[in-house]
Parts: C-alpha cells; sequence; structure tokens
C-alpha cells in the first residue's frame, strides 16, 4: 500500500452513467486486479476501484455513478488533487493458462481492462456483458487485445442474455478465465465451471485488511476481500446463498 | 526529555496515543506503513475464548459523519491470538500491548482473562461489555451496574494485570456505570464504545448491515464522548482512557481537558492509515500553541479538581 496525492489528468464521460477517470503522479506497482481507496471530500470512508489501467505515472479508474461520492467524482475538475492509497490488495495471476477468457459484467469491466492489455499475446476471448446498449462502451479498446462477445440483457446489443448464458450456449475455446461482476453473475459462474479466478466486491471500512469489514468464507479459511483477495481463485470462495 | 511523555497504570508511555481495539488489527500489520514503535500502546483486535467468525456481510455502513459496523468479533480465539498474532507483532513493536476481551456470558470473560496471566506480551486486559450477555437474556453487560460490578469483580480476582473496563455509551447515566466499575475493582475505566446506529439503504428499503444494527463510531460521536470522558473522570478516581471520534491533535487535547489520561484512535485510523503518526507528530505543535510544555500537565490528577 502507498499514501499518494494522484493529479486529475482526465475525467470524461463514455455513457449515460459510466466515466473514465485518469490520474497523475506516483502510480509506480499497481498490477491488474489490484484497487485503490481514495479519500473524497464531504465523505466519511474511501471509496475503492479497480485498476483499469496503470504505469509508473498514471491510473485510470473506471466508475459508475451509483451515489453520492461517485456522483461527486463527475465534478472532479482536471487540476485537483486527490488523497489516493494505491497499490492494495493482489492482483491476477498472469501466468496462468494458455488460452484464457476474461469474464466482465457490469462495473466489472474495469480491472479486466489492463487485464485484456496484459494478455493480449494469448490473444484471449473476452466477454462482456451490459443491461442494455446504453451501457456498452470501451469495445473498440477491448478488441484491440482479443476476441471481443458483448452480451446485453435486454438484447438491445450483440447477444441477449447473461455472460454466464453465453458461456453456457457456446462452446468458447478457453482453460482458464478471469471475471469480474456482480455477486449473482460470479455465483453463477462458479457453479458452472472453477477453472479461472474471481474479483470480488465488499463495502469495505479500511480496504487495507485493519477492520475485519469484508471477511468472506473460503475453503481455507477466513479471507479479507480488502487484504487476501480482491482476487480469489474460482473455487476457493464460499457463496453465502 | 520527552515533552508527550505519559504514565498510565504505573507504565510510563512516550506519548497518550494509543490505536483502539478492533481498529489496528492485531498491530503488526500497520508495521508495514510506520514504525508502530513511535505508538504509546496499541490496544488489540477483541478477543474471545474460543474462535469467532462474526456476521455475515455486509457489517460496514457508512454515515455523514462516521460509520456503523458489525464485524461481530470476528477473531482467532485467544490461544491462536497468544500462539500467532502476539508472536508476530513481538517482531515488529517491543513493548508489551493491551488485550481487548470479548465474551458473551461470565465464565468467557473469566477464561479468556486467565490466559493472558502469563503471556509476557500483554501488559493490561481490557474489557470490551458491550457485547451481549447471552446467559443473561441477551442485553449487553455494560448497560446495568449491578452485571458490571460482578464481572469486574469476577475477572479481578484471577486476572494478575492491570484490568480496563470499556464502557458502553448506550446507557442513561455513565457514571452509574464508571461507578460500578471502579467499585468492582476496575483499575481504569475506557471509554466509549460505539452507540448503536442503523442504516436503511433506500434502494432494499432494508438495513444496509446484515444484523440491521451495529455499532457507530467516527467524527459524530465526538461530543458524545467528551461529555461522557468528563463526566466519568469526575466520578471515579481510577484514571480513564478516552475514544470517540478523535481524529487530530487538538481533539485528543480536547479529550485530554475533559479528563483522559491517555487517548484511544479508532475509526480514523481505518480512513487514513498513518492517522497515529500524524496525531503523535502534530502533537507538540498543539502543545506549543496553547504554552503547555508537557502533555503531563494535562492530566487531571484527582476527582474533583
Ligand atoms: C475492490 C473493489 C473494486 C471496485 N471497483 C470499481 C470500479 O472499478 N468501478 C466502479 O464503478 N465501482 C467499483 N467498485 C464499487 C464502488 O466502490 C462503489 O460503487 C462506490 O463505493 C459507491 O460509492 P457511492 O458513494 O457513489 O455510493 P453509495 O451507495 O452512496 O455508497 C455508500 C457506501 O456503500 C459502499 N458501496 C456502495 N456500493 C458498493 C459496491 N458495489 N461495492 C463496495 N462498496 C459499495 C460505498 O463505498 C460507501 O461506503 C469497487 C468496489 C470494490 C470493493
Ligand atoms: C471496525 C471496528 C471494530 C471494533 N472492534 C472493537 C472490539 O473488538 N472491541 C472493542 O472493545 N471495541 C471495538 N470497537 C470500538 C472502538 O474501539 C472504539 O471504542 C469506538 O470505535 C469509538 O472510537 P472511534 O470513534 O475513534 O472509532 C470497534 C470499532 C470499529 C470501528
Ligand atoms: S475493509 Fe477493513 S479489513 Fe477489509
Amino acid at each position: 500500500m502507498k499514501n499518494v496525492f494522484l493529479v486529475v489528468e482526465q475525467n470524461i464521460q463514455l455513457t449515460h452513467d459510466f466515466y473514465k477517470l485518469v490520474l497523475r503522479g506516483d502510480c509506480a506497482g499497481n498490477m491488474a486486479g489490484m484497487f485503490v481507496n481514495i479519500k473524497l471530500d464531504g465523505f466519511s470512508l474511501r471509496r475503492p476501484f479497480g485498476i483499469a489501467d496503470s504505469d509508473d505515472h498514471t491510473i485510470t479508474l473506471l466508475y459508475k455513478v451509483v451515489g453520492g461520492a461517485t456522483k461527486y467524482m463527475t465534478s472532479l475538475m482536471a487540476g485537483a488533487i486527490i488523497d489516493v492509497l494505491t497499490c492494495l490488495g493482489n492482483g491476477f495471476d498472469l501466468n496462468q493458462g494458455r488460452k484464457p477468457l476474461l469474464i466482465g459484467g457490469g462495473t466489472g469491466i474495469a480491472p479486466l481492462y489492463k487485464l485484456a492489455k496484459q494478455l493480449n499475446e494469448k490473444k484471449p476471448d473476452i466477454i462482456l456483458g451490459f443491461r442494455s446498449a446504453r451501457d456498452v462502451c470501451l469495445t473498440d479498446e477491448f478488441s484491440q487485445f482479443g476476441k471481443l462477445h458483448i452480451t446485453t440483457d435486454d438484447g438491445s446489443l450483440g447477444i441477449k442474455g447473461t455472460v454466464v448464458s453465453y458461456l453456457i450456449s457456446k462452446k468458447l475455446d478457453y482453460d482458464y478465465y478471469y471475471a469480474c461482476g456482480p455477486i449473482v453473475m460470479l455465483q453463477a459462474l462458479t457453479k458452472l465451471t472453477q477453472n479461472g479466478e474471481v474479483s470480488l466486491e465488499a463495502r469495505f471500512g479500511c480496504g487495507f485488511g485493519a477492520c475485519m469489514g469484508c471477511s468472506i468464507k473460503t475453503v481455507t479459511g477466513y479471507k479479507r476481500v480488502c487484504k487476501e483477495g480482491p482476487v480469489f481463485s474460482a473455487g476457493e470462495v464460499i457463496f453465502s446463498e | 526529555m520527552n515533552r508527550l511523555e505519559a504514565e498510565l497504570l504505573g507504565r510510563k508511555l512516550k506519548n497518550p496515543i494509543i490505536p483502539a481495539s478492533g481498529t489496528f488489527g492485531f498491530g503488526y500489520e500497520f508495521s508495514e506503513y510506520y514504525d508502530i514503535n513511535i505508538l504509546g500502546s496499541i490496544a488489540l483486535k477483541g478477543t474471545t475464548l474460543m474462535p469467532r467468525y462474526g456476521n455475515p456481510l455486509p457489517r460496514i455502513a457508512e454515515c455523514p459523519a462516521g460509520m456503523i459496523n458489525a464485524i461481530g468479533l470476528q477473531n482467532p480465539g485467544a490461544e491462536q491470538v497468544i500462539s500467532t498474532e502476539l508472536t508476530k507483532l513481538k517482531k515488529v513493536y517491543n513493548e508489551p500491548v493491551i488485550i481487548n476481551i470479548g465474551g458473551h456470558s461470565f465464565n468467557d470473560y473469566i477464561e479468556t482473562s486467565k490466559m493472558f496471566n502469563d503471556v509476557d506480551s500483554i501488559w493490561a486486559v481490557e474489557l470490551n461489555i458491550s457485547c451481549p450477555n447471552v446467559t443473561g437474556g441477551g442485553m449487553a453487560f455494560g448497560t446495568d451496574p449491578k452485571t458490571i460490578k460482578k464481572l469486574t469483580e469476577c475477572v479481578k480476582k484471577v486476572l494478575k494485570k492491570p484490568l480496563i473496563v470499556k464502557l458502553s455509551p448506550n446507557v442513561t447515566c455513565i457514571q452509574d456505570m464508571a461507578i460500578a466499575a471502579e467499585e468492582g475493582g476496575a483499575d481504569c475505566i475506557s471509554l466509549i464504545n460505539t452507540l448503536v446506529g442503523m442504516r436503511i439503504d433506500l434502494k432494499t428499503r432494508k438495513p444496509i448491515i446484515s444484523v440491521k444494527s451495529g455499532g457507530y463510531s467516527g467524527p459524530g460521536v465526538f461530543p458524545v464522548a467528551i461529555r461522557m470522558i468528563y463526566e466519568t473522570s469526575r466520578c471515579v478516581k481510577i484514571p480513564v482512557i478516552g475514544m470517540g471520534g478523535i481524529t487530530n491533535a487538538r481533539e485528543v487535547l480536547e479529550a485530554m481537558y475533559a479528563g483522559a489520561s491517555a487517548v484511544m484512535i479508532g475509526t480514523q485510523n481505518l480512513v487514513d492509515p498513518f492517522a497515529c503518526k500524524k496525531i503523535i507528530e502534530d502533537l507538540p505543535m498543539v502543545l506549543d500553541e496553547f504554552s503547555i510544555e508537557n502533555i503531563s500537565s494535562v492530566i487531571r490528577r484527582n476527582a474533583n479538581a
């Protein structure tokens, strides 16, 4: 973990409720699957966001407006300085599989961006699921890194259904998956197949392991989503009903 | 001469700043962030006789000036705390620390306390009496003076170390609770634990926390804490450790003027992992601002002053 002050470089709207925020400063050490926890004026607790992209000097976040803090984030102007804890959690294991499959649902597409970029050479299949056509974004960007499959719940774009129903109907050639998305999606996916890893979310108190606010049950005991996670091997997580 | 030196229960502390139980884990993980040897002492995560997973998620709900938690005393149990957690802490922290004990029956508290009698790396025991008394109808131990007095007596009888009784603010008259702890033989009082609170999710129309309510802490409880520190420190002779919503060095001073001999920092550690370090570094400046030479001069010497 590092506590750094980053400067807002870019904050652009991608869809009706999805934004891209680029931050500049000391950004070294942020791996795909790790997350940042940002302090925003007027909000008691920090807000966690997956690393969508990063290099030594920038971090890109993709965020959806869902409540007060994410609404406030849309007003951040270039030049604004924010207090960020970076390099949090454990990222994806890039050395698994010869033919990877990336599965993202909703905001879960965020951490898959950097991952897809890094797995580019393995030509991964990438399934991204959205609610509706108006939520679909970043398709050109993801297409550069692998073969992109789009699903929407209402069928207004791509294939109608969920990423999991798509996976069941299509025989994709893959030997390891990386998934991030809503808990119901991950639960359905891990029931189907456990040959991969999943990135989880939880309501965090601290985001760096101090409060036990985010402990989940796993087959090897209790683990903190923020510290031992957010990425877990798919067979490890015990989802509560 | 160390201007921040404080004394608590006959023990010299580098300063009166102690991370509060439940917000600092078992301490050692914070040594990745800074040298935790600068701390006055450390209160460890609430420990119970047997391991506990705690409550289902969500356990956390944000509030305008703080947070609600319902961790449910997740901990690996006293045995493993002694064999594993304290061993890890010892490698990065040179002084003994305060163990915080939770329980759901008299027997839980007594047996757990006993286990720390011969553990060198523990110098004091803090009893978290905000837990529900399962054998006594589920009401928290800390809301009934008779129960507090009896529990304190029972633990004191078996304990060879200083006993700190941590009071719950969820009572009508905090003085009665403080007096009961003192009469039971407590060496010190700490307060406040969290205030019972609840938040509702507007989308689901249900409480955010899985077990509905939880403990409210953070800047919003600070005035409540100050009032309770003030009232208790004036009705008992034993020292009072103050906590509740403290975020900076000026608030430390305020808690000490209210009557605290030392302070604990809780929720702020979760928002800012460097909170205690910053407060310790800022304290000399605040002392200068109010022309205070040594922080020990701020500490109340008797209950009537
Ligand atoms: C490890 C991790 C990575 C994440 N990555 C992303 C990302 O890349 N893009 C993105 O859009 N969102 C991401 N989220 C979710 C994001 O943190 C929440 O949407 C955000 O905190 C909501 O804040 P708010 O004030 O707008 O909403 P509110 O609902 O008003 O927030 C109230 C409280 O609930 C918490 N909360 C609300 N929704 C969530 C949620 N889904 N997960 C965790 N806590 C929540 C907030 O942190 C806050 O403490 C991630 C969450 C986690 C745990
Ligand atoms: C996440 C969390 C966990 C806590 N766990 C414990 C605990 O195990 N035992 C205990 O006595 N108090 C516990 N507390 C209470 C704190 O030690 C402290 O009394 C309270 O939070 C008020 O201080 P603050 O406002 O500075 O946080 C916990 C508080 C929080 C926020
Ligand atoms: S959020 Fe505090 S331990 Fe994970």
